[in-house]
């Protein structure tokens, strides 16, 4: 094509009305990328449209009644009179996301600050590979490691079975610890430079410039973060499985094994009948899930249009 | 309290959380490859593994991570890059776009879990071909999609604007220009968004549960026919990746031998990542030295 534009004369080669090719192929081009990103618009409609009706089969077409399945406390599909009451694992999936917060804000909130405010110039180059490292590393390698040495060692020294919320929870809050610390990051080092400085010049310390001018300042992103963390700790599966116990009833301590909403349907997707009951509140539990991550949405949105800085 | 002491307490603390952090990392990683790395050897690579028996291997699994990883990614970088080119260089600020990327940031935040729910309906069952590579190759795109498309329209952002005007400026049409112009200049960051991408997706595994299945058939690696049942090229066959392996073998297993395996199985796959992350960002920079008169 090069060859045929240099053989052309100038008059052929300048860009005139009648250029027809090239605003066709502009045109296309167009169309072709429009395309794509109408295809995430359809994926996301399809995955809503989905699961939402698939979700709903269980009260519309099983009779399953919603309000059993919101409120009671007892999980027995296969009895002979079935029990369908989520509430073991909605509220299990709602403490491990909790709990693992509660550990993994901090961490890494302070991971963020001594980042950006404490050692900015080896910190950041120790800590940035390590959290990078870490949002590497497959959840199933997290469950594996939480299997093979976390449980036991809360076996010996807890007691119990060692499967229990508590390793759910240890689990979960090192897989979104990454997560919280990369955003927190973002958010310290976004904060304008003028606010260290006037804070500092009228004689405050480095902690009272941290807890009283910049993490107020940066207090929506930072919640953020946390919820982004929450939103990630949800829906994950496979690790949580591996170490939670899976049990059906409402764990009485932090020590006790228990079951989320992910779990329960990583559990029995495969060996359930597609179409059956059974099958359908499966569908069910999944349908909870989506609504939460748009609720996390909602939510993200929320503090994202209260930022300051 | 002192307000010099409470400011040498609080350092204190922020020192400890950034050695607990670094600790945890040096933990994982030493613990997975020192136990890991004596159990890696030829054999275990390449032999297949076995359902009952102690001794079996990840040939077909490691086999089957890569083939899923390849067919993925041969279907979002052109979905991705287009998205991307959509969003930096011809959406306009409207309630089209609002809603792309409403629907971006909904895509990029679904559990792993939901998308091979949504595979197992779409893929699975409404097509009829039942667990198949191509059916975990689709769930992951669903999954790897938002990722790649923020990816391209970031670096498509980042080329100097000037390089953008001065082609416009000559006359040249803006897809014409988005192609010889943009893409080239943005080509090292897509390529290395691209592989640190495709270790998300080699360590993925909820999602493909319920696309791809927890078997493999028995695979004839002379039989290069991708339509033959027992060629490994055959996409509508079952297909266990590594990640996956280690969920089923330690969930689900029967052989004696679990440790063994899912110690190096996990250390394959954290060397894997850890070979796209180092790659990444060597590949990146020396395609940027390549095409940019930058040192």
């Amino acid at each position: 094509m090069d060859n045929k534009t240099m053989t052309m004369a100038a008059s052929q080669r300048l860009l005139k009305k009648s250029n027809k090719s090239a605003l066709q192929k502009e045109k296309r081009g167009k169309y072709l990328v429009l395309a794509s990103a109408l295809l995430i618009i359809s994926a996301t409609i399809a995955i809503t449209i989905f699961l939402g009706s698939k979700g709903l089969q269980a009260f519309i077409s099983n009779g399953v009644s919603i309000y059993e399945f919101l409120t009671s406390t007892k999980w027995n599909p296969t009895a002979e009179n079935p029990l369908y009451g989520a509430v073991p694992f909605i509220l299990g999936s709602f403490a491990v996301t909790i709990l693992s917060a509660l550990i993994a804000a901090p961490l890494g909130i302070g991971g963020a600050i001594f980042m950006t405010e404490i050692a900015p110039s080896w910190g950041k180059k120790i800590l940035q590979p390590v959290i990078e490292l870490l949002v590497g590393i497959p959840s199933v390698v997290y469950g594996f490691i939480g299997l093979s040495v976390l449980v036991p060692f809360l076996r010996d020294t807890v007691g119990g079975q060692g499967f229990s919320l508590l390793a759910g929870m240890i689990v979960l809050s090192i897989m979104i610890l990454p997560t919280v610390t990369s955003i927190a990051t973002d958010a310290m080092s976004s904060l304008p430079k003028g606010l260290r400085e006037s804070s500092y010049a009228i004689g405050a310390t480095r902690w009272q410039t941290i807890w009283r001018v910049l993490i107020p300042a940066a207090m929506p992103t930072l919640l953020t973060a946390i919820v982004l963390g929450m939103a990630r700790a949800f829906g994950e599966a496979l690790a949580v499985q591996m170490v939670i116990g899976n049990v059906r009833s409402l764990p009485s301590a932090i020590t006790d094994p228990s079951a989320t909403l992910t779990t329960i349907i990583t559990l029995n997707m495969g060996h359930t009948t597609f179409g059956s009951v059974e099958n359908n509140v499966l569908w069910s539990l999944a349908l909870i899930l989506l609504v939460m991550s748009f609720i996390f949405i909602l939510l993200i949105r929320y503090l994202s249009s209260r930022r300051q800085f | 309290m002192n307000s010099k002491v409470a400011d040498r307490i609080a350092t204190t603390i922020f020192y400890l959380i950034a050695a607990t952090i670094v600790t945890v990392l040096v933990g994982l990683l030493g613990y997975i490859i020192f136990h890991g790395f004596s159990k890696l050897n030829l054999d275990f690579l390449t032999s297949p593994s076995s359902s009952f028996r102690a001794g079996g291997g990840i040939g077909n699994q490691l086999f089957n991570s890569f083939y899923i990883l390849f067919l993925t990614m041969v279907f979002t970088v052109p979905l991705g890059l287009g998205g991307g080119i959509y969003m930096a260089e011809y959406a306009r600020p409207g309630r089209l776009t609002n809603a792309i990327r409403t629907c971006i940031e909904v895509l990029a935040s679904l559990p792993s879990i939901v998308i091979g729910m949504f595979g197992l309906l779409m893929f699975v069952n409404l097509t009829g071909w039942g667990y198949s590579i191509l059916g975990g190759a689709l769930a992951l795109t669903v999954f790897n999609l938002p990722v790649m498309v923020r990816v391209c329209e970031d670096a498509l952002r980042t080329v100097a604007r000037d390089q953008k005007e001065a082609s416009l400026a000559l006359g040249i049409t803006h897809w014409h220009t988005i192609k010889t112009v943009l893409l080239p200049a943005a080509f090292p960051s897509i390529l290395t968004g691209a592989i640190l991408a495709s270790g998300r997706v080699f360590g993925e595994a909820a999602a493909l549960l319920f696309t791809a299945g927890l078997t493999t058939p028995t695979l004839d690696f002379y039989n290069w026919n991708p339509f033959d049942s027992t060629s490994p090229l055959n996409i509508f066959r079952p297909a266990e990746t590594l990640a996956v392996h280690i969920w089923a073998v330690n969930t689900q297993g029967l052989i004696p031998d679990v440790r063994e395996v899912a110690d190096g199985s996990s250390a394959v796959l954290i060397i894997s990542v850890l070979i796209f992350n180092l790659l990444a960002r060597w590949i990146g920079s020396v395609v940027h030295k390549k095409i940019t008169a930058s040192k």
